[in-house]
């Protein structure tokens, strides 16, 4: 057990060491730094995934003080895979942050530390065995975001962060409200032993909005389109493949594991806001003029669908969404990184640029097809898998509006994908673009292109992220 | 006989042959024409070449079988049987003439790096079609085949051409989701189940009989919008404005067929035609395939445009296969499925020489064919022996195959099937005989436009490909009673369907 | 009883602090708002929680005592943003809260230059 503990706590303390550490070295070494905290401790995921798969769930408890005034971390399956997307993600986004802000020069010193910081929250709030521990996990990862995005420097990207902030802590403090119910009622913050008197359904609710504010959930998801297609590319990737995706995994955990029998009226209704986010994303996305807007609003409709979970609530439900998450947040963060680099070649990401992208940028123009293919959930795709298992899922407890719902959300993506593949690779190009910016390095062109081809291929063999999500199922599982 | 591990093997290989081509011709870019056209042959007949040999081992009796576990209770299963054999072997015979003739066609075009990568990913979807053991497996390739086969029909990048693609998109991709819907339900009803002949959903009637009825809709039409049926056929005439080597290979291979193929699977494989009519679902099934085949020879006769009457005249002709099929019975049976393969050769014909003519001649509209048959003969010969076999004109293919359905249509007791099928055949009379009759009698007009010069080599290459497909619309007709013929293979499988 | 008026005015100031942050377009404005949602919140979490056997419960205290933490660096952090964001463009104010995206337009007319150029 002892060895386990080391490399948990190796997860948050390496990023938070280094991020430390980065703001204190001088340029010249900062290098280093970032290396080690970057790929350090994603290699500590491999014993932990062996362990997982033997033991289900590991848990670390500090000092010996028991909760709820000591601190308890657990990791579950679920938690292990929002952190593989984590460390993927946030290896294939390194070359392109490394990129636009050297660790030579003076000024990238903040970006870096903001970003371990970022992934020292992210790594604290999947392991987070109690509920006010989540909240500070939650403030954490959010304000290293916020500050990410306002690294941009631009009026849109200061602006964006603003309102990111501002709602962000209003979410926070509906959260934090929940929370204070939820002591009073029970005595206890424990996040994975439901609560011996009934949760309280005003302190749920209250949680449930202040982390789907979080989540960007429509309809309280206006902060993101900005945020995300203002916010440096691979800022953009690490947010929404992981950032948004820890607060969802959090409400997750709060209606199967803390609440006790959460009412059916209310996981329908949280299924239909779910799939008013798939809709409405969907339909936004093919409206854009700006590709990064396009990747924004389909992050929106796709986070809709680990809503269904609610409605859904079995086995395979599970197993489909969290099968949904890994594949969606490669993909997306693929998409966001490909889009980086078209703004870099082409200076502006507006669509009237793209057509003749396939031509210039055939590795950017592959990448967003591949990417989109699972977004679609286009057979043999990660996509599909999560997708299928969801559709099983339904069939199981008779949900035929959902099942409908599931089938036609494809299409619905459909429509926006080929939009811009269409743009991309069939229009002919109307103009010779006549300022060619910088070309970035083929390193992160083949960066974005891995990630996206991983999304494809997690659909050939989805076994083991299956059976190691199929064990973990929390509460509400048959 | 052959080793284990072979059969296991040879099916993914027949699928990836083509998708490996797809990969070099990608990498290799724009520039390497030499190495791209080498590529195409050899792949186009080394995939031949294994389909025969799959085709020989099935003759003498061999199982081949993949599987591939995609996820608990879902797998991927590639097999050989006689029906897959039957598609596999047109599709291949047809890639490789067509590759000859695109390449040719597209001497002087852009982007021929795109076209033929995705050229030969579409006959990789077309495989795993043919090949595919199980609803699941077809499904997935169904799909891929709307992917691949989207970039040709949007090829050209003019407005029209992308708006074919959208209407293309909106049409396969919704019946794509008709099918998933009717896939997951049966999946739920049934589990995993392979292709049975004779079906496989019998024993479920008597408790679900309503829902295996609408999960029948489902299929027909998921299916029923590639392969044309009225009025899920919207898409094929606006795919017209794609090159006329894509034209030859969706309307005579990979799309049309495709969906007839699933078609032919979903009655005869997984329910099983007794039970489609215990159901209730054969005489509405007849019904549409007669509609669909008067209806889309109705609107033949009213097109102008060469093209565009062609593809009313597939709409028209594929379901024919759906007719036999519906129909049942040894005779109707090999009738509808032979004219898979017969209609293929025709169809491909037409539009090669619609190609053609074309490109040389810059001809797009009916009254420009005018006195064609002096200045291009061979090509004109070509159009006019696959015309009259669309006709039926007996000892050509086309005779065959209506010859099959209408005895089986007598046999089963169906008089009126029989005068569709006349009225069919008066029909296409009326929209073929004027197009000869222009090749041939009529003084030729003026030229819309100049000719276009294109090299000797070239050209040879059209034309072969045109005469060479209209040869087969004759040899396999007048050599119909060799036991390697067309017929002979599908009147074995229909033994097997129908005894 | 004589916590219900601490929960009382705890409302209310939460409620003010509600509008403030609806209502204002100066950002300033919005953190002195949301700072008084917050001091809202905190009084209600000393103010709602059981206290055990007569002594005064210890985790409320720490939750807020974190909380009070919290809401310092964010707010100083919303401080620094709201100056920069000043500097650049000469006004402390967001666009309101409604989604201008849908229509796309709009969107681009206000921030032309977000279309131009661009960094990744």
């Amino acid at each position: 057990m002892k060895a386990y503990d080391t490399l948990m706590l190796a997860l948050v303390f390496i990023p938070l060491g280094t991020a430390l550490i980065a703001v204190m070295l001088p340029p010249t070494r900062r290098r280093w730094a970032v290396l080690l905290g970057g790929l350090a401790w994603p290699c500590v995921l491999v014993p932990l995934s062996l362990a997982i798969a033997r033991e289900q769930t590991l848990t670390l408890v500090f000092g010996g003080w028991s909760p709820p005034l000591g601190i308890g971390w657990r990791l579950d399956a679920l938690g292990l895979v929002v952190l593989w997307v984590h460390a993927l993600v946030g290896i294939a986004a390194l070359p392109g942050a490394w990129q636009r802000f050297e660790p030579e020069k003076p000024e990238s010193g903040p970006f870096w530390s903001l970003w371990l910081i970022l992934a020292t929250g992210v790594n604290l709030a999947t392991l987070a065995a109690d509920l006010f521990n989540l909240y500070v996990a939650l403030e954490l990862t959010t304000l290293a975001a916020v500050a990410l995005i306002a690294t941009d420097d631009g009026i849109a990207a200061l602006s964006a962060a603003m309102r990111y902030l501002l709602l962000a802590v209003l979410g926070s403090l509906m959260y934090v409200l929940g929370v204070g119910l939820v002591y009073a009622q029970t005595g206890s913050l424990a996040m994975h032993q439901p609560g011996v008197v009934e949760l309280n359904n005003v302190a749920l609710v209250l949680m449930l909005t202040g982390l789907m504010v979080k989540a960007a959930i429509f309809p309280l998801h206006v902060w993101l389109p900005h945020a995300y297609s203002n916010a440096p590319g691979p800022v953009a990737a690490i947010m929404s493949a992981v950032v948004g995706k820890v607060a969802l995994v959090a409400l997750w955990r709060i209606w199967f594991e803390t609440a006790v029998d959460p009412p059916m009226l209310l996981a329908n209704l949280l299924g239909l806001i779910g799939a008013g986010a798939i809709v409405y994303g969907a339909v936004a996305a093919y409206l854009q003029p700006r590709l990064k807007m396009v990747i924004a609003y389909s992050s929106i409709s796709q986070f809709g669908f680990l809503l269904l979970l609610l409605p859904l609530a079995c086995q395979q439900a599970f197993q489909g969404a969290g099968f949904h998450l890994l594949a969606h947040g490669l993909a997306k963060a693929s998409m966001f990184l490909a889009a980086a680099n078209i703004v870099t070649v082409l200076g502006s990401d507006s669509i009237r640029h793209l057509p003749g992208l396939d031509k210039r940028m055939p590795l950017e123009a592959f990448t967003l097809a591949l990417a989109g293919i699972t977004l679609i959930g286009l057979p043999p795709s990660g996509g599909f898998t999560g997708k299928w298992m969801l559709l099983s899922a339904a069939w199981e407890v008779q949900g035929w509006f959902w099942m409908v719902l599931i089938v036609l959300s494809g299409l619905m993506s459909a429509a926006y994908i080929f939009r811009i593949l269409a743009l991309t690779c069939f229009h002919p190009a109307r103009r010779a673009v006549h300022h060619l910016h910088a070309r970035p390095p083929k390193i992160t062109s083949f960066a974005a292109l891995l990630l996206a081809l991983l999304a494809v291929v997690i659909g050939l063999y989805p076994h083991p992220v299956l059976d190691l999500l199929g064990s973990g199922v929390p509460g509400a599982g048959p | 006989m052959i080793a284990p591990w072979t059969t296991q093997i040879l099916p993914p290989a027949v699928v990836l042959v083509s998708t490996l081509a797809a990969i070099v011709i990608f990498v290799a870019g724009e520039q390497r024409q030499r190495l791209r056209i080498w590529v195409n042959l050899a792949a186009a007949m080394l995939k031949l070449v294994l389909v025969v040999w799959i085709g020989l081992e099935v003759l003498a009796g061999e199982e081949f079988l993949f599987r591939f576990e995609l996820l608990p209770g879902l797998e991927l299963i590639l097999h050989a049987d006689a029906l897959s054999i039957l598609f596999a072997s047109l599709s291949a015979v047809l890639w490789l003439v067509t590759t000859v003739y695109a390449i040719a066609y597209l001497e002087h075009s852009p982007n021929r790096a795109r076209f033929f990568g995705f050229f030969s990913l579409c006959v990789s979807a077309t495989m795993g079609i043919a090949m595919a053991g199980n609803l699941l497996t077809l499904f997935i390739f169904y799909e891929l085949l709307t992917l691949t086969t989207w970039p040709l029909v949007v090829h050209n990048g003019t407005p029209e051409a992308l708006a074919a693609g959208r209407s293309y998109l909106r049409y396969t991709l919704t019946g794509g989701v008709v099918l998933l819907t009717a896939l997951a339900w049966l999946y739920g009803l049934a589990g995993n189940a392979v292709f049975t002949p004779g079906g496989f959903l019998a024993p479920l009637a008597g408790e679900h009989g309503a829902e295996l009825r609408l999960i029948f809709i489902l299929l027909i039409a998921g299916f029923g919008v590639k392969a044309g049926l009225v009025p899920l056929h919207g898409w094929l005439p606006k795919a017209m404005v794609a090159p006329a080597p894509v034209s030859a290979l969706l309307h005579a291979v990979a799309v049309v067929k495709a969906g007839a193929f699933g078609i032919i699977r979903t009655v005869e494989d997984v329910y099983g035609l007794d039970l489609v009519a215990q159901l209730g679902m054969r005489l509405p099934l007849i019904a549409v395939a007669c509609w669909t085949i008067i209806i889309g020879s109705l609107l033949a006769l009213r097109e102008h445009h060469l093209k565009r009457r062609l593809a009313y005249s597939t709409v028209s002709q594929v379901s024919y296969i759906v007719l036999g099929i519906a129909v049942g019975g040894l005779l109707a049976t090999s009738g509808g499925m032979v004219h898979l393969v017969h209609q293929g050769l025709m169809k491909i014909t037409l539009f090669f020489c619609a190609g053609i003519f074309g490109l040389l001649l810059g001809v797009s509209k009916i009254d420009q064919l005018d006195g064609l048959g002096r200045r291009m003969p061979w090509v004109s010969g070509a159009f006019t022996a696959a015309a009259l076999g669309m006709i039926g004109l007996p000892p050509l293919v086309g005779f065959i195959s209506k010859w099959y359905l209408a005895s089986g249509a007598l046999a089963a007791g169906m008089p009126l099937v029989l005068a569709v099928l006349i009225t069919s055949a008066l029909l296409n009379a009326a929209y073929f005989l004027p197009l000869i009759r222009r090749l041939w009698l009529n003084p030729p007009g003026t030229l819309a436009e100049a000719p276009i010069e294109i090299g000797r080599l070239p050209r040879l290459a059209l034309m072969f490909s045109a005469v060479a497909t209209a040869a087969l619309v004759v040899v396999l007709g007048v050599l119909a009673a060799h036991p390697l013929s067309p017929l002979n293979w599908v009147v074995k499988i229909a033994q097997g369907y129908a005894p | 009883m004589s916590s219900a008026i601490f929960v009382l005015v705890a409302a209310a100031i939460f409620g003010l602090g509600v509008h403030g942050l609806l209502v204002s377009a100066h950002i300033m404005r919005k953190l002195l708002a949301l700072n008084l949602m917050l001091s809202a919140l905190f009084l209600l979490l000393i103010v709602v929680p059981a206290t055990i056997e007569g002594r005064p419960d210890p985790v409320p205290q720490a939750l807020v005592l974190t909380g009070i933490v919290i809401a310092v660096s964010t707010t100083a952090f919303a401080l620094a943003l709201m100056v920069r964001l000043f500097r650049k463009q000469g006004h402390a104010t967001i666009h309101p809260d409604i989604d201008p995206d849908l229509l796309g337009r709009r969107h681009d007319r206000h921030q032309p230059e977000a279309d131009n150029e661009q960094a990744p």
